[in-house]
């Protein structure tokens, strides 16, 4: 199981930063949104993959796996979505007053694509 | 505590002046200087005992793990040079008042004075020498502000820069020195250094800690060849010039030369670095100020003079020149602080400084005259004014001293810089006020009004009593100062007349003779001086800085072009390349874990993930897909949570996937729906390749983590073993939240608040008149609308969901310490249940039914949660420490009430109004690009069978 877990990590890691580097905003929103997850899964993951034994007490658990990077992770994944809305929000406030999308402003052609 | 307080004051001071500036002028000032008066007054009720011997401390543990401790002390050095920073800052307080013009921004100025005086007298008081470099650093940057006030001259900014560039790198060498000197003696606070002088001076690292420290004190007290920044730093206010650069700030590396005296002094290495220095500094700095024009110039080079002079002092290494170095310091500032003041005047009511267009302002500005003659007189050494006491004494000290072998190098050197000193004095008296009175000043001089003068006045007043009665007056503080200073007891004997055969005498009247003479000469000198060609300080400076900046600008730019895509590459490669290596250089074993058995419906589970996930990067370009791929991610990722025994995490994911979802897609209606085509295919490549780098890092990463077991014994245990006697719950994970780490969840939840408020200030600041406001107005759908866009079925069910939906939200909250729940996963399901209702009757028809306030929902959440905290105080326990009981309320069974329940509220609500602010601002943009507001809770109403109206609400 571990490997398909490592797997799905590489895999939304690659995903997570060929989308930030397309150079528009939305997909670099949900190249973060990838990372996010594959950060937050890491972080689960450093508590080692446990089934079946929950952290919460029962007379006939046979032990708990460990609590603490549930907890971290559960913060994490509510301040990502904090983190979403804001970059989602400078992004269109980015596209409505510029009418472009694109995250890179070199230093060349600081005027160029003004789509509309 | 009370040591702390007065470092601390000014810190505590510095917002007060930008908040009364709105309360005008008299009452800006007034609150700076009732602080620093403040500070003034407790530094005095700690003087007596410093009078009677003692050293009052203050000690505050900081990081003790690094020595860094906040201990302040204070002794005879300590309340010298702290009742000049305070009693001199309350008189540039008060001639500030009236020197800055209407368009300075009064409060700003009033915050950085107060800021670099509390760094300043941080300086002064710390016993720790990380404290004090702490400190120190602050004095370089305060300084900077203030040096570069007036923000519109540009040599105001060069200047700022270069008093930066050269005193902050003099303070990383001194950072260094003070390591080493810590190093040896094996502590950082400086009642332990200071008494440990022969273990530091016997030490190997001694020459190398010396020269480091003296480049920090060297750079700060403007020495030479580090004394060229203090000119150029005159652009300043002259009430910058008069604090910073005569009474305070150049004398900080005065200071510590002074406080560490004890310990490094007395060594020839010493001896022959800082006297030479000094010597050296008062010759050539002395020597300039003759042939400068401004009247600000020639008191900076005047000053410069005379910090070399009291550094020569020092430098000697006996104890009765360090008296006298003491002894001139004081004399220094009153006389040198008065002049800038009085050539503050002259420059506010002349509108220039130029001595070649000012000359016969003996009549005109009678007051300013009487004061700047008696000042500029004790500057030259003129009997009986205070600065000739400490001139005698120098010269005194330096006749009796030898330099390398020969007994009449330093006398006659330090006389010839007496000369220079006499010299230029004068020019300053007779070029200024003497001579006809012209018709040409740029404006017709008078005196100010008596709060201007009243500062200079006072200060003069001085020099003349300490110049009478220097036993009666200052004695006593040069006594303590300087057996602070020395580690010895000391009593000095100041007095006008030595005897005939004192040396002293006749090197003084020979300076007087000549510095006459040079008066006399100076139109001939001066054009000697033009014709002589002579390095220019600046041009040398910038001619180091200019080709170091443009290199890292350089550097920077190709690093860094303002493209994301280019340092996300960088960073990403630089990264792998580090955690390579680290593998390569470590070592390690296989993991010895045993793995877990792969099951057919997991690996389903899996296969859609890496499936989506693949789909997502081959169909990116169509944006609305790609959010249904990660619709599929994150419930995949949900599903994974619950299989490997998190159901808090799982049903947290599940719910933000939906807030998730729902935000892009509001967010996706006004951008574009497509990604274009536009990198090569070589770009592409390249990306693929950086991907492919960092994914197959991670995998590799977790795969090498999740086969190992834990390396230390996990803290889990504790917290498994704790939660129900400790926390009294039975869900660990929300024991840990609300309790255990109820602080940090406190942080989060504020974070969380805070996000949402900064997406309702974006909204508000892209509908306000603008681009994108006006792009907004003119929008027009890119996408054909739906025929139904409130189907009555949708209606009907959300209606008919929302209490039932309230209701798990509540049941799921009040379960959260002992069952999966809790306020996070709670707040998200009331949030959705209330979206939905967004989503089916459309936000302003929804908005107008429901009377909460959102911002005050985060606000009232966040103090809940902090006042939870705070109520464990009452309990006498420290801060977030929860309680809680049994209660048998009938009909029920018996239940729990815990505080952090009610911490847990807090968590909820914040949870609850962040989701919906942010969702509720996006709203507010789709309807000023031209969303209808329905009337009815549906468009399409069957039993009339016709449509409904909707009213235009832009």
């Amino acid at each position: 199981m571990e490997i398909l877990v490592a797997v799905a990590l590489g895999l939304l890691t690659s995903a997570g930063v060929y989308l930030i580097l397309r150079q528009r905003t939305f997909p670099l929103i949900v190249g973060l949104t990838l990372l996010s997850y594959a950060v937050n899964v890491f972080i689960f993951a450093a508590g080692r993959l446990v089934t079946g034994l929950p952290p919460i007490y029962d007379k006939a658990a046979a032990g708990y796996t460990d609590p603490l990077p549930q907890a971290l992770v559960l913060t994490a994944i509510v301040i990502s979505f904090g983190m979403t809305a804001v970059i989602v929000m400078m992004a269109l406030g980015a596209f409505l007053e510029t009418g472009d999308d694109r995250t890179d402003m070199t230093k060349k052609d600081p005027s160029e694509g003004d789509a509309t | 505590m009370s040591l702390a307080l007065i470092a601390a004051l000014p810190f505590l001071g510095v917002l007060l002046p930008g908040l009364m500036i709105r309360a005008g002028k008299n009452a800006c000032a007034g609150v700076t200087g009732f602080v620093t008066a403040l500070a003034l007054l407790l530094l005095g009720l700690n003087a007596p005992a410093v009078l009677r011997g003692e050293v009052v401390q203050t000690r505050i543990e900081w990081i003790p793990s690094l020595g860094l401790n906040a201990n302040f002390f204070l002794d005879g050095l300590g309340l010298l040079f702290a009742g000049l920073i305070l009693g001199i800052g309350l008189l540039i307080i008060l001639y500030a008042r009236f020197y800055l013009s209407k368009s300075d921004p009064m409060g700003q100025f009033y915050t950085y004075l107060m800021l670099f005086q509390g760094a300043m007298v941080g300086i002064v008081l710390s016993d720790n020498i990380l404290l004090l470099l702490v400190f120190w650093e602050l004095t370089s940057l305060s300084s900077f502000l203030l040096i570069g006030f007036w923000k519109h001259l540009p040599e105001g900014r060069q200047g700022a820069r270069m008093a930066l560039a050269v005193t902050g790198g003099g303070g990383l060498a001194m950072i260094a020195g003070m390591l080493i000197l810590g190093g040896i003696v094996g502590s950082y606070d400086l009642s332990v250094i200071l008494e440990n002088k022969d273990a530091i001076q016997s030490s190997d690292w001694y020459l190398p800690a010396l020269i480091l420290i003296l480049l920090g004190c060297f750079t700060k007290s403007a020495q030479f060849p580090f004394h060229f920044w203090l000119p150029h730093a005159m652009a300043a206010p002259t009430p910058v010039s008069a604090y910073l650069h005569s009474a305070t700030m150049v004398k900080a590396g005065l200071f510590l030369m002074a406080r560490l005296w004890p310990v490094l002094a007395g060594t020839d290495a010493w001896f022959y670095i800082v006297a030479t220095t000094g010597l050296v500094t008062m010759l050539i700095a002395a020597k300039i100020a003759l042939f400068k024009d401004d009247l600000k110039a020639l008191l900076a080079y005047s000053t410069v003079s005379h910090l070399g002079l009291i550094t020569m002092l020092l430098g000697f290494g006996t104890a009765t020149a360090a008296t006298v170095a003491m002894f001139h310091i004081i004399n220094h500032a009153t006389f040198k602080a008065s002049l800038f003041m009085s050539a503050g005047i002259i420059d506010h009511e002349a509108h220039t400084r130029d001595l070649k267009r000012l000359g016969g302002l003996r009549t005109l500005m009678p007051i300013t005259f009487a004061m700047s003659i008696i000042a500029a007189l004790s500057m030259a050494g003129i009997p009986p004014l205070n600065g000739f006491l400490s001139k005698e004494l120098m010269l005194e000290e330096a006749a009796h001293t030898v330099w390398g072998g020969t007994p009449w190098l330093l006398p006659a050197l330090a006389t010839i810089g007496a000369l220079f000193s006499v010299a230029y004095s004068f020019r300053f008296i007779a070029h200024t006020f003497f001579g006809p009175v012209r018709d040409d000043y740029p404006h017709t001089p008078h005196d100010p009004g008596f709060g201007m003068w009243a500062a200079p006045a006072f200060l003069v007043a001085l020099v003349i009593v300490i110049g009478l009665a220097p036993m009666g007056v200052a004695a006593w503080l040069v006594n303590v100062s300087a057996s602070a200073a020395t580690g010895e007891v000391i009593t000095v004997k100041i007095s006008h007349w030595h005897g005939l055969y004192a040396p002293a005498l006749w090197m003084s009247l020979a300076a007087i003779g000549g510095g006459l003479v040079l008066l006399g000469l100076h139109p001939r000198l001066m054009a000697l001086w033009n014709a002589t060609p002579r390095p220019d300080a600046k041009r040398i400076f910038d001619g180091i800085i200019e080709p170091i900046a443009a290199l890292s600008s350089r550097i920077t730019d190709a690093l860094h072009d303002g493209a994301l895509t280019r340092y996300v590459g960088i960073g990403m490669l630089t990264i792998a390349a580090v955690s390579y290596f680290a593998f390569e250089t470590g070592t390690h074993a296989a993991g010895t874990r045993a793995l877990m058995p792969i099951h057919p419906v997991p690996t389903l589970g899996w296969l859609a993930l890496v499936m989506a996930t693949i789909a997502i990067v081959i169909y990116h370009r169509n944006r609305l897909l790609t959010l249904v791929l990660v619709g599929i991610i994150g419930l995949m990722i949900s599903v994974g949570f619950a299989y490997f025994s998190a159901p808090d995490l799982a049903l947290t994911q599940i719910l933000v996937e939906v807030a998730t979802v729902i935000l892009m897609l509001l967010a996706l209606n006004f951008l574009p729906k497509t990604t274009p085509k536009e990198s090569t295919a070589a770009r592409r490549g390249f990306d693929i390749g950086v991907a492919l780098v960092a994914g197959i890092g991670i995998a590799a990463l977790s795969y090498a983590l999740m086969t190992r077991d834990f390396a230390f014994p996990t803290i889990a245990d504790y917290h498994i073993a704790n939660a129900k006697p400790e926390g009294g719950g039975t869900n660990i994970v929300n024991v840990i939240l609300v309790d255990f780490r109820g602080y940090d969840t406190f942080g989060e939840i504020t974070v969380l608040g805070i996000a949402a408020i900064v997406i309702f200030a974006l909204t508000e600041a892209l509908l306000r008149a603008g681009p994108a406001n006006d792009r907004l107005l003119a929008w027009r759908p890119d996408q054909r609308r739906a025929g139904d866009r409130h189907p009555m079925m949708l209606v009907v069910a959300t209606r008919l969901i929302l209490p039932i939906a309230l209701m798990v939200g509540v049941f799921i909250f009040l379960r959260g310490h002992n069952l999966p729940g809790g306020g996070f996963i709670a707040g998200l399901i009331v949030s959705i249940a209330l979206v939905m209702q967004y989503m089916a009757s459309g936000f302003a028809w929804t908005a107008a039914r429901q009377k909460v306030d959102y911002h005050a929902l985060i606000a009232l959440g966040v103090l809940v949660a902090a006042a939870t905290g705070i109520g464990a105080w009452f309990n006498g326990m420290p801060y977030m420490t929860s309680d809680y009981g049994y209660v048998h309320l009938w009909p029920l069974e018996e239940f729990e009430l815990a505080t952090a329940a009610l911490f847990d509220l807090g968590v909820f609500l914040t949870v609850l109004g962040a989701v919906m602010l942010s969702l509720a601002s996006l709203s507010r943009i789709g309807l000023r690009a031209g969303e209808t507001v329905n009337a009815q809770p549906f468009d399409i109403d069957p039993s009339e069978g016709r449509t409904l109206e909707a009213e235009e609400a832009r």
